[in-house]
């Protein structure tokens, strides 16, 4: 079996055996479990599977992403966010009743949205924004990075986006899909934050990103408040530039912004 | 084996690094053995604003390839509704050769771009995004003939950076034979060999786990079991080349930073 978290190449060996289960991104030829795709081989209980670290953005169910109305059908909307197909959301998705006349009332082209992925289906992607923190964009600005890098933005449980947060007072909301919603309550402040995440971005790689970061921001004449930086942040880079998707989701919803009034 | 129609009776030939060759090829230009791959310089990532991309270098042929999307497919009368189309194009550098190569789509340039899809079709699996097309830009910016091969290895490892589910890696090579002299990667002195029986062209593609040939063309003359033979010896080179590949896929951003 290989060690820990390799970066593997397609058609390579990750473990021997009948027992390993080939996950997301595996597959099985004969005893072995072979990788299926570029990136970081991942085995937990048998469970085999490869993490992408490069390429495009592929909607998994759960995930937050921040997209653009690019169509309007007769029952729901396309959203543009950056991936092969456009997402879908229908008028029943939204939290609120919208006479089907007056789909553009509620939504225009070129309006954005957060929204969840509901359901990933061959075809397409299902969006929703019914739950909290979901919903239109007003104000504020997008910015874009790798949708490889957003672990690194959003940090181990969320640590990175709080510290910009509390730099800033800005809200920040982390789409999975690399756009990134910031808000606040002048240009400043959101071109500070637009600064911020693309050095984040740019320096993704770097051991101790919390620490660069946090002498980014005070470059940058802001205060950075008692963040909660882990003293292990510089170590585990793998693990936190990998978070299972279980814990990326839990932190981009921790930056939804109608969560932010708990900090 | 032999058929009656055979005017050439083929005779064993000695150990390939020995090569007592018979035939008027006997040192390569170069000073390479007969089954050596000339340097080789892989890297992964060199256009940052696509989804993968890669560039692969033998000697003096370069190739890059660039890989865009998955992406919604359009005219739409050309999506499939089962699974993703791979679109490849191929092209070279109006510099990449010492006279000028007019730019655009030509005969060849076409043929390539078809086969090389062909090839890589075969390690690709696109089942997961139908209507969608990912798109394959191979571009040739030095040729020393085996500008194929060169842009099918950057291909395959542009395809795998940018996170295409891919069953396995595809590796290519080109073989062929000066006079009586079965060769591995030829270079354009090579390809033009006149003298004696001239010089046979193949390229080769062979997938990195299950040793298939995805990819075999031939332009000369060569008997059934020189062929064999010539496959054999580019498999053999395609299992470096696929080191070298690897190599550069593990080591993204220069190395373990990355990690």
């Amino acid at each position: 079996m290989m060690e820990e978290r390799q970066i593997v190449v397609p058609g390579e060996t990750i473990a021997s055996g009948n027992e390993f289960l080939p996950g997301d991104g595996a597959w099985r030829d004969g005893t072995d479990v072979v990788a299926g795709r570029h990136g970081l081989a991942d085995v937990q209980d048998k469970h085999v599977r490869v993490i992408p670290i490069s390429g495009a953005y592929y909607p998994k169910r759960g995930n937050t992403i921040i997209g653009t109305v690019v169509d309007i059908t007769f029952n729901g909307w396309l959203i543009d966010f950056g991936g092969a197909q456009n997402a879908f959301l229908g008028v029943s998705e939204v939290p609120r009743y919208i006479n089907r006349n007056e789909l553009r009332e509620f939504l225009d082209f070129g309006e954005s949205v957060v929204v969840k992925v509901w359901d990933v289906k061959s075809r397409g992607v299902d969006a929703s924004m019914k739950m909290r923190g979901y919903g239109m964009i007003e104000g504020g600005m997008i910015v874009s990075i790798s949708p490889n890098k957003v672990p690194r933005v959003i940090g181990r449980e969320g640590s990175m986006v709080k510290m910009i947060k509390s730099a800033t007072g800005c809200d920040v909301t982390v789409g999975q899909n690399g756009k990134v919603w910031v808000s606040g309550k002048d240009t400043d402040s959101e071109v500070a934050t637009k600064k911020i995440i693309d050095f984040i971005a740019e320096n993704a790689t770097i051991v101790g990103l919390t620490e660069r970061v946090e002498a980014f921001i005070k470059e940058l004449g802001l205060q950075v408040s008692s963040a909660p930086a882990k003293p292990n942040d510089g170590v585990e880079v793998v693990e936190e530039n990998t978070d299972s998707e279980e814990n990326v989701e839990g932190d981009a919803l921790s930056s939804v912004p109608s969560e932010e009034g708990k900090e | 084996m032999l058929r009656g129609t055979h005017s050439q009776v083929y005779l064993p030939r000695k150990a390939k690094n020995k090569m007592a060759v018979e035939g008027l090829y006997k040192k390569r230009i170069d000073g390479r053995k007969f089954d050596e791959v000339r340097p080789m310089i892989a890297k992964v990532g060199v256009v940052p604003s696509a989804d993968g991309s890669a560039s692969f270098e033998t000697g003096g042929t370069k190739a890059m390839a660039v890989v865009r999307g998955p992406r919604t497919l359009h005219p739409q009368h050309m999506q499939n509704a089962q699974k993703g189309v791979l679109r490849v194009s191929y092209g070279m550098m109006p510099f990449s050769v010492w006279d000028r190569i007019r730019p655009g789509p030509s005969r060849r340039s076409e043929e390539i771009s078809k086969v090389c899809e062909w090839a890589l079709s075969s390690v690709v699996d696109l089942s997961g995004f139908p209507n969608t097309v990912v798109d394959v830009f191979i571009q040739v910016p030095k040729a020393d003939a085996g500008t194929r091969v060169a842009g099918l290895n950057a291909a395959a490892m542009a395809l795998a950076h940018a996170g295409i589910p891919m069953k396995e890696m595809l590796t290519a090579i080109a073989v062929g034979k000066a006079d009586k002299t079965l060769l591995v990667d030829v270079d354009k002195a090579e390809e033009d060999f006149h003298d004696g029986e001239g010089a046979t062209d193949i390229p080769l593609a062979v997938t990195s786990r299950g040793k298939e040939v995805a990819l075999l063309q031939l332009d000369g003359k060569i008997s059934p079991s020189e062929l064999k033979e010539a496959i054999e010896m580019g498999k053999k080179a395609c299992d470096d080349i696929l080191k070298v590949q690897m190599e550069a896929l593990k080591n993204l951003n220069g190395g373990e930073d990355n990690e």
